[in-house]
């Protein structure tokens, strides 16, 4: 994303997403909805001190999403708040800055399953009410919203190298 | 959520020439602690320490096969940096777009 198209939709709090899937609105809300445990990165995505096994949103308003762990305990993450098959679901973040689960955060993600035909889907996700983590908003934000650029990265780390060379 | 500090532990394993070494090493191939001792200029309780190391930051992976073991690269790690390079919702979403279309392929191919 450039600096323009950044500038002209920045809110500082709240991150948006889109991804376009060649799948089906319905199996797009499915795998989102009912079989998060076999994409949600749970190596490194998740809270307990346990090795997580899966990951669960209970298919109501109301429902816990939580992860359950290798040795059956489970931790929450959050509440279904809408839920709209096969289009709109709508759920609590009630992690902390700290990675601790917090009831009262109810930092919220909306999540928009848009039929583009027969097969594919536009998913527009956006995690907003960010100001709930105090002064640690744009921390959180930035760890929600970044960016992989192995480019930039390199580059970042090229100057940062002949810094020190020049330095020497 | 723990990627930051898996990630951080993983970076600093590697900034060790030694490690990074061992661990290109054992990126071609799982290997015996006694091949990693060959052809490095460490003994081998220092290479046991760096593959000491290497596990902590999730990058290397152990089992025993008989009295020996067989050191291996451990994908979390990886999966750490990446994370951490990658960000959380690009990484999620990454991950969901995988499945739907799996799903969505093997849905046409039963039907």
């Amino acid at each position: 994303m450039n600096e323009q198209s950044r500038s002209s939709s920045f809110d500082p709090n709240s991150v948006r997403k889109v991804v376009n899937v060649n799948a089906p609105q319905s199996i797009a809300w499915d795998v989102f909805t009912q079989q998060m445990g076999t994409w949600w990165p749970l190596a490194v995505y998740k809270i307990g001190n346990a090795n997580a096994v899966d990951a669960v949103m209970e298919p109501r308003v109301g429902g816990r999403w939580y992860e359950r762990g290798e040795d059956g305990s489970t931790c929450d993450w959050g509440r279904v708040l809408a839920w709209e098959p096969p289009s709109r679901l709508l759920l609590s973040w009630d992690i902390d800055a700290n990675f601790q689960y917090d009831p009262a955060l109810n930092t919220e993600i909306e999540v928009l399953f848009i039929a583009e035909g027969s097969s594919r889907t536009r998913v527009e996700l956006q995690h907003r009410k960010l100001d709930r983590y105090g002064d640690r908003r744009d921390e959180m934000r930035t760890i929600f919203d970044k960016t992989g650029d192995w480019g930039q990265l390199l580059a970042a780390f090229a100057q940062t190298a002949a810094a020190s060379v020049r330095a020497s | 959520m723990i990627a930051m500090s898996n990630a951080e532990r993983a970076l600093d394993a590697l900034g060790d020439r030694t490690r990074r070494r061992i661990f290109v090493r054992l990126r071609d191939r799982p290997r015996y602690a006694g091949e990693l001792v060959r052809g490095m200029r460490v003994t081998r309780s220092a290479v046991s320490q760096h593959l000491q190391v290497l596990r902590a930051a999730g990058l290397v992976a152990v089992r025993a096969e008989g009295t020996r073991r067989l050191y291996q690269v451990d994908t979390r790690g990886l999966e750490a940096l990446r994370s951490w390079l990658d960000g959380f919702w690009d990484e999620t979403l990454g991950a969901f777009k995988v499945a739907a279309e799996r799903a969505a392929s093997k849905g046409r191919a039963s039907s």
